[in-house]
């Protein structure tokens, strides 16, 4: 089982995804967040959170596949994330770009 | 503005729980740029609430945010003091002496009931009996279930709900290397069951069950799903809230469930029948259970508010052993404003009301404050938000200097109450995981309070 952290995070960083992680898996650079999936505990708790719903689960689609490589490998390198920060700026815009209300 | 929470004068927190809502409280409390010193207090000597007895032995992955709590005990203005139980051994008005601050977050502890005839009948349970007899919780050690009928129906269509069916559809070579409790891994190893009946009253776009735990029943080494096609059907408002974005984790569910449906004819040993549109009109039976009267239903009125109405079908179900588990009910506490409807401390953003007026210095976080529901990590930013409102009101709280744990153990040792620390749980803990290693378990849990207390003997 792995849950992942994919593109639509990137350049709207909205963080509300760690204010529910129970295990503090959630790592992030600058431009998006990633989570460690040998602490991750696949509780889904994230996933409704996200207003861009950029968390995938099992089953993850074939076009985002390659998100569970970055979030392995980039996660451990970089800070924990585990309280609520401001999106970038330009998220709300981002945000209706991608579609979502 | 006092100097309450700084370190000339630390803020004294006392917390009441110590499951997942007590440990986040108590995370963003030692975060917080105030100084508190935080104390959970517990009223078994084990920490960590349904984490360790909740959660089912057969998902080890959800028990890891013991790890996280783990990390927070370690903090040096961070105490545990177990077997302590709050309106028994101390009242609130006594730890209002001893702390500036009270959060209670000690959960929904009681089941609520089908409120029909023949529901106390002998074979009738509460689902949560189950899970804590099968977790090893010491309220329920001596519960007797009988598993000797090949019938056993489950009300209700949450994850506990799923979590009773899995276990009861298990083998014992599926949970033998699990921490389930001894006991009760004896108990199911003579278990007669083939037929399992989880029953809801609404439709399959309106069950609570997550899809991950529904997949399960799928995936099990000697018990088939069965769903019958026909209960798939969707009515025009079931079909508009399936649609809806909040909801695309129920999508999920119900293609599992038409996974379920189309399957070849079972050909395992056990059965889980998932039927919906069905409600518990009365329990029947001599000496104990032996039959479940089910009204069929037919859902009424507007997408996300269908309401299940009987359409005067009945069936009647031989069975004998039945598990409700339509949901948790927090209990009352001496000394705290209740709201008996909802079961929780009536609150504004964590703070314990009285009416409209807000009860100085008491908080409330997880389900006792908003009712059971969400998962593990709705609990941390439930928790986060009362703490919030917590330290908010820190400078207008009386600063006066309180005793904190030091007051309050001499108090509960001259009533004869052995305290337990962290350091003693810690023994308890690593005594526990010996006694798995022997069975090729991860953990054999101490089952009785008196095992536990009997292995730290008297405090150092």
């Amino acid at each position: 089982m792995t849950t992942v952290v994919t593109d639509n995070c990137q350049r709207c960083r909205f963080t509300d995804c760690v204010t529910v992680c129970p295990v503090a898996c959630f790592h992030g650079d600058d431009e998006m967040l990633y989570i460690d999936p040998d602490v991750c505990i696949d509780c889904s708790a994230c996933i409704p959170k996200c207003p861009v719903e950029a968390i995938y689960e099992e089953p993850i689609p074939e076009d985002k596949q390659h998100w569970i490589a970055v979030n392995a490998d980039r996660a451990p390198r970089l800070p924990v994330i585990s309280k609520k920060q401001d999106p970038l700026p330009g998220a709300e815009e981002r945000k209706k770009q991608l579609g979502f209300e | 503005m006092s100097n309450l929470g700084t370190a000339q004068n630390p803020a004294r927190a006392a917390i009441v729980g110590s499951g997942p809502s007590g440990f986040y409280a108590a995370e963003a409390l030692l975060a917080s740029e105030q100084t508190v010193l935080v104390d959970v207090l517990e009223r078994l000597p084990s920490p960590f609430g349904l984490v360790r007895s909740g959660v089912a032995p057969d998902h080890p992955k959800l028990k890891q945010p013991i790890r996280v709590y783990q990390q927070i005990a370690e903090s040096p203005r961070f105490r545990f003091l177990g077997n302590v139980t709050v309106g028994r051994d101390v009242s609130v008005e006594e730890l209002k002496g001893c702390y500036h601050v009270v959060v209670f977050a000690y959960g929904a502890e009681t089941d609520r009931t089908l409120g029909i005839s023949g529901e106390h009948l002998a074979g009738s349970h509460a689902a949560t009996e189950f899970v804590g007899w099968y977790n090893g919780h010491p309220d329920y050690r001596d519960r007797v279930f009988d598993l000797s009928h090949e019938t056993a129906v489950v009300i209700g269509q949450g994850n506990v709900a799923v979590d009773v069916c899995r276990i009861l559809a298990k083998t014992v070579d599926e949970l033998r290397h699990t921490d389930i409790a001894r006991h009760a891994l004896e108990v199911l190893a003579e278990s007669r069951i083939r037929d399992i009946y989880m029953i809801g009253r609404r439709g399959p776009a309106q069950a609570k069950f997550t899809h991950q735990e529904l997949r399960e029943l799928g995936d099990l080494a000697d018990c088939d799903p069965i769903v019958d096609p026909r209960d798939l059907e969707l009515n025009t408002a079931s079909r508009v809230e399936l649609a809806e974005r909040r909801n695309r984790a129920n999508i999920k569910s119900y293609e599992v469930l038409q996974g379920f449906a189309s399957r070849p004819p079972p050909t395992r040993h056990r059965r889980c029948h998932i039927q919906f549109f069905k409600s518990p009109r009365e329990l029947k039976g001599e000496r104990r259970l032996e039959r479940v009267v089910l009204a069929r239903n037919r859902l009424e009125g507007g997408p996300s508010q269908q309401v299940a109405r009987e359409s005067g079908e009945v069936e009647e179900l031989a069975c004998g052993v039945l598990f409700r588990s339509i949901g948790y009910r927090g209990v009352p506490m001496a000394g705290v404003p209740f709201d008996d409807g909802r079961g929780i401390f009536p609150n504004r953003d964590g703070r314990i009301v009285d009416g409209q007026i807000v009860v100085p210095g008491l908080y409330v976080a997880g389900w006792i404050k908003r009712g059971p529901t969400g998962i593990i990590g709705t609990n941390r930013e439930d928790s986060v938000a009362t703490v919030n409102s917590l330290l908010a009101d820190l400078p207008k709280i009386d600063s006066g200097a309180k005793p904190g744990a030091d007051g309050l153990t001499g108090l509960l040792e001259s009533r004869g109450i052995r305290v337990v620390s962290y350091a003693d749980w810690q023994k308890i803990d690593a005594a526990e995981v010996r006694r798995g290693a022997a069975a090729g378990k991860p953990r054999e849990k101490f089952t009785r309070v008196e095992e536990m207390l009997e292995l730290l003997g008297q405090p150092n």
